[in-house]
Parts: C-alpha cells; structure tokens; sequence
C-alpha cells in the first residue's frame, strides 16, 4: 500500500503530468531568485579589498560550476536507476540532463577564464581543477555523442549509462582537486569543514544565485523530460490526451 | 551619470565581468528555448503520429461500408 507512490513514479502517463504540473513552481522562483541575485551581486554586494569589483565575477562562475557538477551527478545517478532497476523514466531524466549540463559547462569553463585572466594573469593553465573540469565537458558531449550514434533507444540507453556511471569518477576529483594538488583556483569557502570563509553580504548573492540556478535545472529538466517521455512512449494511448489541444 | 558610467566600467573589471555575464544569461535564456521548442516539436510529432494512425483507420471504414451496402 505504502509503495504506491513508489510504482507511479515508473509510470510515464503520471511523470508526464506531474512533471507539467510541477515546471511553474521552479521556472517562476528560479527567474525572481536570479533577478533579485543579479542586483545583490552587481549592485549591493560591496567591492573586494583584494579583488575590487572582479570578485563578482563569483556570481555566475561559481553557480555554473556547481551546476556542472550537481547535474552529472543527477545524470550518473539516474543512468545507474535505470541500469540496476531497468527503469525507463529513470533513462529518459539522464538523457534529459545532458544537453544541460553540457551547456552549463561550457558557461563555468569560460566564466573561470575570463576571471583568471586578470587574476592569475593566465585565461588558461593545464591545472588539476581547469583539466578536470574540461574532461566533464567531454564526459557531457561523449555521453550526448554515443546516444545519438545509436539508434535503437534502449542499447542507446545501456551504454551511455555506463559512460555515465563511469564518469562519476571525476566529480570527486574535480571537488577535490584544489585540496589534493598544487593547483591555482583557490579552494572552496562554502563548500568546506566550519564557517563559510566569505562576508556574509557577499554570500547572500551567492546563495540567492545558487538556488536559482538549481530550480532553473529542475525547471528546464522537466520540459526536456516530457519530450524525452512523448518520443518514446509512441504507442501509448495516453498520448492521445496530452497532446490534443 | 558619472555612478552610472562607473557601475559599467566595474572598477576596470568591465571587459572580462559583462562577457561573462552575457553568456552566462544567454545560455540560461536558450536552455529554456531550446527546452520549450523540443517539446513543441515533440508534442507536434506525437500529434502527427496519431493523425495517421486515425487516418489509416479511416481510410479501412469505406471498405467495410462498401461490403455491407
């Protein structure tokens, strides 16, 4: 009885919906946070002593760059569902993730550059936190690459899971990588043991900014999900309802 | 005015931070294009879809129709 829940979230007719019902709720709040971020961060927030107005720079590196990682983390996460428990949704919200995540990184890739040009007076360095940052945009573009080489969607599912699953392996390396290796990035102030090491009026943009960018994922993820559910779900009856205007 | 020409220049900073903001929002702005138009196209795919099967039927009806008159 309990598990109900559990077997609805198998089936494509009630993702479908539950995923249209549910878009508005993280697009409206994901645009409000941005914009109210936006003007904290560049208007607001005061100037670094050591950065100047460079430093907001964090405002949108460092909500990409977490995306980056939260999003394959997601990604590799729902292909290992779909590969241990044969769950078809569980593919298709992969599958969902990558065109996003792969666009995100790009944004973190290039934002950090433009930030370390005039910091470290380089745009960019074969760095442990820039290289493995890079090799995730190419587990992203693989990931994509294989899907659409293969034509039968469900082998097309199979192995780009398992590129998926295997790829995790960097997520850990790029968190770390600032900790484990000499490298130029600093290391984290949010994301460590004890107090955040950031004023308080320059981390509340950051967190504005950090959730709005999260429920822009989910929003976006939704949408793509529910053409990801209508291309494959060809057969189905329940088509006919959602789609007839 | 000078406030204002001062914000843009970002303390110097103008030519690395606008670029980055640009993108960064572009990206943001064409995710949620690129989203909502692969969902049309997919609604409008699955449409198309069951337009022909319904077709295929209608197309069986006279048949029938012309074997009972």
């Amino acid at each position: 009885m309990a598990w109900t829940w559990f077997h609805r979230l198998g089936s494509p007719p009630y993702i479908y919906n539950l995923a249209a019902r549910l878009t508005p709720w993280f697009a409206w709040p994901a645009a409000l946070l941005m914009l109210a971020g936006l003007v904290d961060g560049l208007v607001l927030s005061p100037t670094d002593y050591q950065q100047g107005d460079g430093f907001r720079m964090m405002y949108v590196h460092v909500p990409t760059a977490y995306l980056s990682i939260m999003i394959y983390t997601t990604m590799a996460i729902s292909a290992a569902v779909g590969l241990i428990w044969r769950i078809k949704i569980a593919h298709a919200v992969a599958a969902s993730c990558a065109p996003i995540g792969a666009s995100i990184t790009l944004c973190a890739l290039v934002t950090g550059s433009l930030w370390g040009a005039p910091m470290w007076g380089t745009y960019w360095e074969w760095d442990p936190r820039l290289t493995s940052e890079l090799i995730l945009l190419f587990l992203y573009l693989g990931y994509m690459g294989l899907r659409s080489a293969t034509e039968d969607v469900q082998r097309a599912d199979r192995i780009s899971a398992v590129l998926a699953v295997v790829g995790i392996v960097n997520v850990p390396i790029i968190h770390f990588s600032v900790v484990w290796w000499n490298s130029l990035h600093q290391a984290p102030s949010l994301m460590r043991l004890g107090k955040p090491t950031i004023a308080v009026s320059m981390l509340i943009p950051l967190l504005l900014m950090l959730l709005a960018f999260t429920l822009f994922f989910a929003a976006v993820l939704l949408v793509r999900l529910r053409a990801e559910i209508l291309s494959r779900e060809r057969s189905a009856s329940w088509i006919r309802e959602v789609v007839t205007p | 005015m000078k406030a204002l020409s001062d914000f843009f220049d970002m303390g110097g900073y103008a030519g690395y931070l606008w670029p980055s903001y640009i993108l960064t929002f572009a990206v943001v702005v064409l995710n949620v294009v690129w989203a909502r138009r692969l969902l049309a196209r997919s609604r409008e795919e699955a449409r198309r879809r069951l337009a022909m099967r319904a077709g295929t039927e209608a197309g069986a009806a006279p048949t029938r129709a012309g074997e009972a008159t």
